[in-house]
C-alpha cells in the first residue's frame, strides 16, 4: 500500500549515535541519553502536524485513566463523555476494569482533531559547540590562568545524589568523564541534602565560578522553589561573585525553565557532563578570559 | 532446597567474620545511649502527648522532658529519674509529672537517685502496664495471622506501597490494593522525616513524597486494614519505617499499634541520609530489641545501595551488609523468622544476560538465609519515563521473584521514574503479579540450574568476593569501613552527621528496665 511519505526524512529522526564508549550504547534504552551524545542540530521545522498513529493525520491517540465509580455501563458512558470533552472524537473504550468496588480503570482509543504549527515553536536552547574532554582542558588552561571553581550540590531536603554524582565523578557517566576528571576545574561536589544557605557560604568562601544545584524530589514543584531560594539567598549575600555561573539541573528541568527563573542554563534527564562541561567551557571564556592578564 | 552449591564452609566463615566485625561495635553501643532512646523509654512509661510549641507544629511531651532534663540527669537513664521524683511524690501521675518537669517545678537536689532495683520496684506498674500492652498487640497479630491465615498462598506475598501524605487518602489506596491482591501494606513517610528529632503528632493531611508516621496515623491505618481483614478473610500486613533520628520511639509505636514491619536498618539512614552512623547504630540495637519482644519483623535497606553503586559490580556490597545486619540483629534478639534482609533487582536492563544475574543474586539470597522472610526489591534506578517498558521491567523481576521462591516482593511500578504510584499504577502492577505468581506457582519446585553455569558461577563469584570484602572490613572496623566509602559509594565520617549531639555515656548506674526485660525476646 502505498502512503503519501514526502516530509518524513525531514522531521523528528536524529541520526543514530556514533557512539564509540560500548556502555552509552548499551544505554540506548534511554533515548534521551543517545540523542544527547550529539552535538545540538539547529533544524526548523515546517508546517501543521496532526498525531500519528496508522497512517498521516489520522490523529490517533491513547489514554488510559481511573474513575471513582464501580465498573458498569454509566461508567463506560462516562469514560466517553470524558473523551469528548478532551476533544477525542470517535472515542471507544477499549478496555474497562474494576479496580474495585469503588474505582474503575480505563484505556480509551480515539482520534484528535487538534493540530499543532510547527513553525510556531521556540525553544531556547544552548547552542555552544560539543568539545572534547581534552579540548576543554587545553582551552582553559591556554586561556585562563588559574582553575575554575565548581561547586555543586542537590539542595534543601532533597537526599538523591545520584544525579549530581553522575555530573562530577571523576570515574563518569555512561563513559563520560564527569568535572572532578577535568584538569581545568577545581571540582568540588558537596553531594546531597545541602542547606541553601550552607551552599551560600561555600560560593562565598571559595569565590566559585560556577555553581550546579540538582532537585530530583519535584513533588509540587518544589525544585523550582529550592532553586528560586537560592537564587534569593544569594542576592542577599555580600561577596558573591559577580560573574557566578548558576546552573541547575535534574530529571524535570528544562533549559527554558532554568533561564525563566534566573538561572543562566538548565539541565535535564540523560545529561552527560561532557555536555555541561562545554557549557562551562565556552561560558567561562565569555565571561572571565578577558580579565586574565 | 539448595540449587547453586554454594561452598557451605565460606558461608560459614563469613559469619565468624561478621561476628568479629560486630563485636566492638556492639561493645560501643553498650556503654551509650541517646535522647532518642531515652524519649522512647518516657513513652513506653505512659508519657504521652504534644504541646504547640509553634503553631501548627505539636512536639511531643517525652521530646520536652528530655530537652529540659539535659544529658547530665539523662547519664543515668531517663528511668532513674522519673523512678527518684515517684519516690518523692508518689501520686503524681505521666501527666502531672511531665507538666512539673516540663515547668522547671521539680527540685531535682532534694530527689534520692535510687539503685536500679528499686528504681524498678517503684516503676513496676508503669512498666507492666507497657508490656502487657506490647504482648497484647503481639498475640492479637499472631491470632489474627492464624485465623484468617494467607488465603492461598500463591507466590511471595505482595508489598505495596502507599504515599499520598494524607492519612485517609492512603486508606483508599490501601484498601484497596488489598482487595486486589496485596498482603503488605507499607505506608511511605514524608520526605525527610527521618531527620526530625521528634515524631510528628496526630492524623497528617499533608506529606511530600509521604505521609508522615505518626501514631495516630498508624492506629488509623491498622484499624482499616483489620477490616479489610475481615472481609476478605485474609490477613493484610502493615508496614511503616523506624529509622532515622526517631528510630527507637517509632519501633515503641509500631509495637504498640500492632504493626507487623519495620524498615529498620541503620545503614540506611547512615548511608542515604546522612545520620551519624554511631548515633544510629546505637538507637537500632534498643529499637530491635523493642521489636523482638513485639513479634514485629525487620526490614532491612541493602537493596538501596544499588541504587549509588552499580548493581552489576556490588553485589557483594549488600550480601557483606547483609550478614552483618543478620548479626546486629540476632545481637538484639531476633529470630531468623522476623529478619527480612533486603536486595533487589537492579542491574542495568541493557547488560546482557542481566536476568541470569538477577535469578542467580535472587537465589544466592534465598539459599544463604533460607529462613529469613527476604525482601525483595524491584527495578528503579534503571527505570525511567517509558512506563509500558517499565512494565516490562517488572514483570521480569516478578518472574525471578517466583522462579527463586522469595518471601516478599515489593511490586514494582511502571510509573517510578515520576511519581509516588497513583491507584491505576498499582492496578496494573497487582494484575500483572497475580498472574505470574499464578503461572509461576510452582516454578521454584521445578528449576534446577546447570552445574558450573552462568548462574552458579555468577553466584560463586558474589560469594568469593563477599568473603574477601569482609575481611577487609575486619581488618579496618566497621566504623572506617563506612568512612572509606565502601558501602554504596557513600564515604560518611565517624562523627560527622546528623544527630551525633544526642548521644551520651551511661553512667554506671544506667537504669533501663527494659533493657534487661527485652533481652534475647525474639527467641520463645
Ligand atoms: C535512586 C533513588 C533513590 C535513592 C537515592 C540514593 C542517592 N544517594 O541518590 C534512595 C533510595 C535513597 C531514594 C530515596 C528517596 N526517594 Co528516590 N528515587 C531514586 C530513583 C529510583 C532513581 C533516581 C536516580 O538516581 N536516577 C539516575 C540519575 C542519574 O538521574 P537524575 O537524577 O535524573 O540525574 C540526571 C539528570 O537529571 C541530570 N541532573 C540531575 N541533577 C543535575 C544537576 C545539574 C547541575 C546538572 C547539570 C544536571 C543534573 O544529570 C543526571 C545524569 O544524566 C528515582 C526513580 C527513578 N527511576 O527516577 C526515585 C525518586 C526520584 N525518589 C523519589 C522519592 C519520593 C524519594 C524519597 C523522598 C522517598 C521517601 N518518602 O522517603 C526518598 C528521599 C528522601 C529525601 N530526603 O530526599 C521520587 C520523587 C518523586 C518526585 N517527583 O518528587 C522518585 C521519582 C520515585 C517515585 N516514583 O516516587 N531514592
Amino acid at each position: 500500500m502505498a502512503r503519501p511519505n514526502k516530509k518524513k526524512s525531514s522531521r523528528g529522526r536524529g541520526r543514530r549515535p556514533q557512539s564509540t564508549q560500548n556502555q552509552a550504547e548499551r544505554s540506548s534504552q534511554n533515548s534521551q541519553v543517545a540523542a544527547a551524545k550529539e552535538a545540538p542540530v539547529k533544524r526548523k521545522f515546517a508546517g501543521k502536524i496532526r498525531l500519528y498513529g496508522d497512517v498521516e493525520n489520522d490523529g490517533v491517540v491513547q489514554i488510559s485513566f481511573t474513575l471513582p465509580m464501580p465498573a458498569c455501563d454509566e461508567a463506560r458512558v462516562a469514560a466517553l463523555q470524558f473523551a469528548e470533552k478532551m476533544n477525542i472524537q470517535k472515542a471507544s473504550v477499549l478496555h474497562m476494569e474494576a479496580i474495585d468496588d469503588d474505582f474503575s480503570f480505563f484505556v480509551v482509543y480515539g482520534q484528535c482533531e487538534a493540530e499543532v504549527d510547527l513553525e510556531q515553536i521556540e525553544v531556547p536552547k544552548l547552542d555552544h559547540p560539543q568539545y572534547g574532554f581534552h579540548e576543554i582542558n587545553d582551552m582553559l588552561g591556554q586561556k585562563l590562568d588559574r582553575k575554575l571553581v565548581v561547586l555543586g550540590a542537590c539542595i534543601g531536603t532533597d537526599a538523591h545524589t545520584v544525579g549530581i554524582d553522575a555530573i562530577f565523578n571523576m570515574k563518569g557517566y555512561l563513559g563520560d568523564y564527569g568535572l572532578e576528571r577535568y584538569s581545568c576545574f577545581e571540582a568540588i561536589n558537596l553531594r546531597a541534602q545541602v542547606d541553601v544557605k550552607d551552599l551560600a557560604d561555600k560560593i562565598i568562601e571559595k569565590q566559585a565560578d560556577v555553581v550546579l544545584v540538582s532537585r530530583v524530589v519535584t513533588q509540587r514543584d518544589s525544585h523550582i522553589e529550592e532553586f528560586k531560594k537560592l537564587l534569593a539567598e544569594l542576592s542577599s549575600r555580600e561577596n558573591v561573585p559577580a560573574k557566578l555561573i548558576k546552573i541547575c539541573g535534574g530529571p524535570r528541568m528544562t533549559h527554558k525553565e532554568a533561564i525563566d527563573i534566573g538561572y543562566d542554563a538548565g539541565f535535564g534527564p540523560g545529561t552527560l557532563p561532557g555536555q555541561v562541561a562545554s557549557y562551562i567551557a565556552t561560558e567561562a571564556l565569555q565571561r572571565f578570559a578577558d580579565q586574565q592578564d | 532446597m539448595t540449587k547453586i552449591n554454594l561452598d557451605r564452609d565460606i558461608i560459614d566463615h563469613c559469619r565468624e567474620l561478621a561476628e568479629s566485625v560486630a563485636h566492638p561495635v556492639l561493645i560501643y553501643i553498650n556503654r551509650h545511649s541517646t535522647v532518642s532512646i531515652e524519649r522512647s523509654v518516657l513513652r513506653l512509661l505512659g508519657f504521652q502527648g504534644a504541646h504547640e510549641v509553634e503553631k501548627g507544629m505539636p512536639y511531643p511531651v517525652c521530646n520536652l522532658i528530655v530537652d529540659k532534663l539535659g544529658q547530665d540527669k539523662l547519664k543515668m537513664g531517663v528511668a532513674s529519674v522519673i523512678a527518684s521524683i515517684k519516690n518523692r511524690y508518689p501520686r503524681w501521675n505521666q501527666a502531672k509529672m511531665a507538666e512539673k518537669i516540663i515547668k522547671g517545678e521539680v527540685n531535682f537536689e532534694r530527689l534520692e537517685i535510687l539503685p536500679p532495683d528499686k528504681a524498678q520496684a517503684l516503676l513496676k506498674p508503669w512498666i507492666d502496664t507497657a508490656v502487657r500492652h506490647i504482648d497484647k498487640m503481639r498475640y492479637r497479630k499472631e491470632d489474627m495471622r492464624h485465623k484468617l491465615g494467607r488465603g492461598k498462598k500463591m507466590g511471595p506475598l505482595k508489598y505495596i506501597i502507599v504515599a499520598t501524605g494524607n492519612i485517609y487518602e492512603d486508606v483508599k489506596h490501601a484498601q484497596s490494593a488489598a482487595k486486589q491482591g496485596a498482603d503488605i501494606i507499607a505506608v511511605i513517610r514524608s520526605t525527610a522525616q527521618s531527620l526530625l528529632d521528634y515524631v510528628p503528632h496526630g492524623a497528617t493531611t499533608e506529606g511530600f513524597g509521604g505521609t508522615f508516621a505518626t501514631q495516630e496515623n498508624f492506629k488509623i491505618m491498622r484499624e482499616a486494614l483489620d477490616e479489610t481483614s475481615e472481609e476478605l478473610g485474609r490477613y493484610i500486613r502493615l508496614c511503616n519505617y523506624s529509622s532515622g533520628l526517631c528510630m527507637s520511639e517509632i519501633a515503641v509505636m509500631g509495637a504498640e499499634e500492632g504493626l507487623d514491619y519495620l524498615l529498620n536498618d541503620a545503614m540506611y539512614g547512615i548511608l542515604f541520609r546522612d545520620i551519624n552512623m554511631k548515633r544510629t547504630l546505637i538507637d537500632q540495637h534498643f529499637s530491635r530489641m523493642v521489636i523482638a519482644r513485639a513479634g514485629i519483623g525487620i526490614q532491612t535497606g541493602e537493596d538501596n545501595y544499588l541504587t549509588t553503586a552499580d548493581a552489576f559490580h556490588n553485589h557483594h556490597q549488600v550480601l557483606a551488609s547483609q550478614f552483618l545486619n543478620e548479626n546486629l540483629a540476632k545481637h538484639a534478639g531476633l529470630r531468623d523468622e522476623q529478619i527480612g534482609l533486603g536486595h533487589a533487582f537492579e542491574v542495568d536492563p541493557m547488560v546482557e544476560d542481566s536476568f541470569l544475574i538477577e535469578l542467580a543474586m535472587a537465589q544466592m539470597v534465598r539459599e544463604i538465609f533460607p529462613r529469613c522472610p527476604i525482601k525483595y526489591m524491584p527495578p528503579t534506578r534503571h527505570k525511567q519515563g517509558d512506563i509500558f517498558f517499565s512494565h516490562v521491567m517488572d514483570a521480569m523481576f516478578n518472574m525471578v521473584g517466583s522462579m527463586t521462591g522469595q518471601s516478599i516482593q515489593l511490586l514494582g511500578m511502571a510509573t517510578e521514574a515520576n511519581h509516588n504510584p497513583y491507584l491505576q499504577d498499582r492496578f496494573w502492577a497487582l494484575k500483572s503479579a497475580n498472574y505470574i505468581f499464578s503461572a509461576c506457582r510452582s516454578l521454584y519446585d521445578d528449576v534446577q540450574f546447570v552445574p558450573n553455569g552462568k548462574v552458579m558461577r555468577q553466584a560463586r563469584q558474589v560469594l568469593d568476593r563477599t568473603h574477601r570484602f569482609l575481611r577487609k572490613i575486619d581488618q579496618q572496623g566497621l566504623f572506617e569501613s563506612i568512612e572509606h566509602g565502601m558501602f554504596a559509594e557513600m564515604p560518611r565520617a565517624k562523627d560527622g552527621g546528623k544527630g551525633h549531639d544526642g548521644i551520651f555515656e551511661k553512667a554506671r548506674q544506667y537504669f533501663n528496665p527494659f533493657y534487661d526485660l527485652f533481652q534475647g525476646q525474639g527467641r520463645r
